[in-house]
């Protein structure tokens, strides 16, 4: 299934929650989130620990209005809207960790 | 927001009909808003009513119907727990009509 | 008639902070007039939620949470806790106003992963 997480590993702890529950499959991060995919943040050793488990990717449009574009961690997907909707369709089911 | 007179005194309600503080709610009130539902009150309406406002106190919620019956039928007995019995009460549903005059809101679900 | 799908509502924010908890219960109680498979899960602040002996008056909120206990009259009787959420709270089975069944993040993590379709709060 689909887990996405749209909140900052720094402020919240949504980012841990889907982590330790989710089984696999595909995360995708977007809004806040995608700072967990930067280069350097805080989160990014426990996202790359987790990329055995899922396949994580970042919502583009979100990372370049934040002026991280060329900052995205190694081994993380890179999706724009399009591939969103592909994400989504492409699995049964999906969890919003709000 | 509208508003009801009974026995001199002014009762706010939605635009409904139902009383927006269930504390002002009295017998009173409750006969005038049956008749308002062309309802006369006889001691089998009462029985609804009451149970409604009971178990308003006890969950905070007006059940669904689907609910209402089947708790009315643990707790009145299995020939006042089914839709026949409540809707020959009320008419145009024992959610809607009793719950209004019971001075609950409008049940959760209820189209 | 048609198939029964398994619903998952995962509650996982504190109530009155945000108008979350009540919506979904909101959803929950309407939801359940369609007679599908419908789970309850409280994890991370979501707990909070069926904390017994809330009292509500000195925020001017209504306290919904006796609603929690009317589930079952709604044929909602699949509540699940999570284990950690409740122990990084300081909170027991004991301190919930009704009967869950207590998960580990795996066992959650299968549950959610069962299920046709997952509504989050």
């Amino acid at each position: 299934m689909l887990h996405i997480v749209n909140k900052s590993p720094l402020t919240s702890t949504t980012l841990d929650s889907c982590l330790n529950t989710a089984i696999g499959g595909d995360i995708l991060l977007i809004e806040d989130a995608v700072y967990a995919a930067t280069c350097g943040n805080a989160a990014e050793a426990k996202l790359k620990a987790a990329m055995g488990k899922f396949k994580i990717h970042v919502l583009m449009p979100d990372l370049e209005a934040r002026g991280l574009g060329n900052n995205m961690s190694a081994g993380v997907i890179p999706v724009d809207y399009a591939g969103f909707v592909d994400l989504t369709a492409n699995n049964k089911s999906c969890q919003s960790w709000l | 927001m509208s508003s009801i007179e009974v026995g001199g005194k002014s009762y706010e309600t939605d635009e409904e009909g139902y009383l927006t503080d269930l504390s002002e709610w009295n017998k009173e009130v409750a006969d005038y808003i049956a008749k308002t539902e062309s309802i006369e009150m006889t001691e089998q309406h009462w029985e609804v009513v009451n149970f409604l406002r009971e178990y308003f106190e006890e969950y905070q919620i007006a059940p669904a119907v689907r609910v209402l019956t089947k708790s009315i039928g643990k707790k009145l007995g299995a020939d006042k727990g089914n839709s026949e019995y409540l809707y020959g009460l009320f008419p145009y549903g024992p959610g809607k009509q009793a719950c209004k005059i019971a001075g609950l809101p409008k049940p959760t679900g209820c189209v | 008639m048609s198939t029964v799908k398994k619903f998952m509502f995962v509650n996982r924010k504190a109530p009155y902070g945000t108008i979350y908890a009540l919506e979904s219960l909101e959803v929950v109680l309407i939801t359940a007039a369609f007679d599908q498979d419908v789970s309850l899960v409280f994890m991370d602040d979501g707990v909070y939620q069926l904390k017994k002996g809330q009292q509500t008056k000195g925020i001017e909120t209504k306290n919904f949470s006796p609603a929690y206990r009317a589930l079952e009259d709604y044929d909602i009787e699949k509540l699940y806790v999570d284990e950690e959420s409740i122990a990084a709270r300081g909170l027991t089975e004991a301190d919930l106003l009704v009967n869950v069944t207590v998960l580990n993040r795996a066992e959650m993590g299968a549950l959610m992963e069962e299920q046709d379709v997952v509504l989050s709060f």
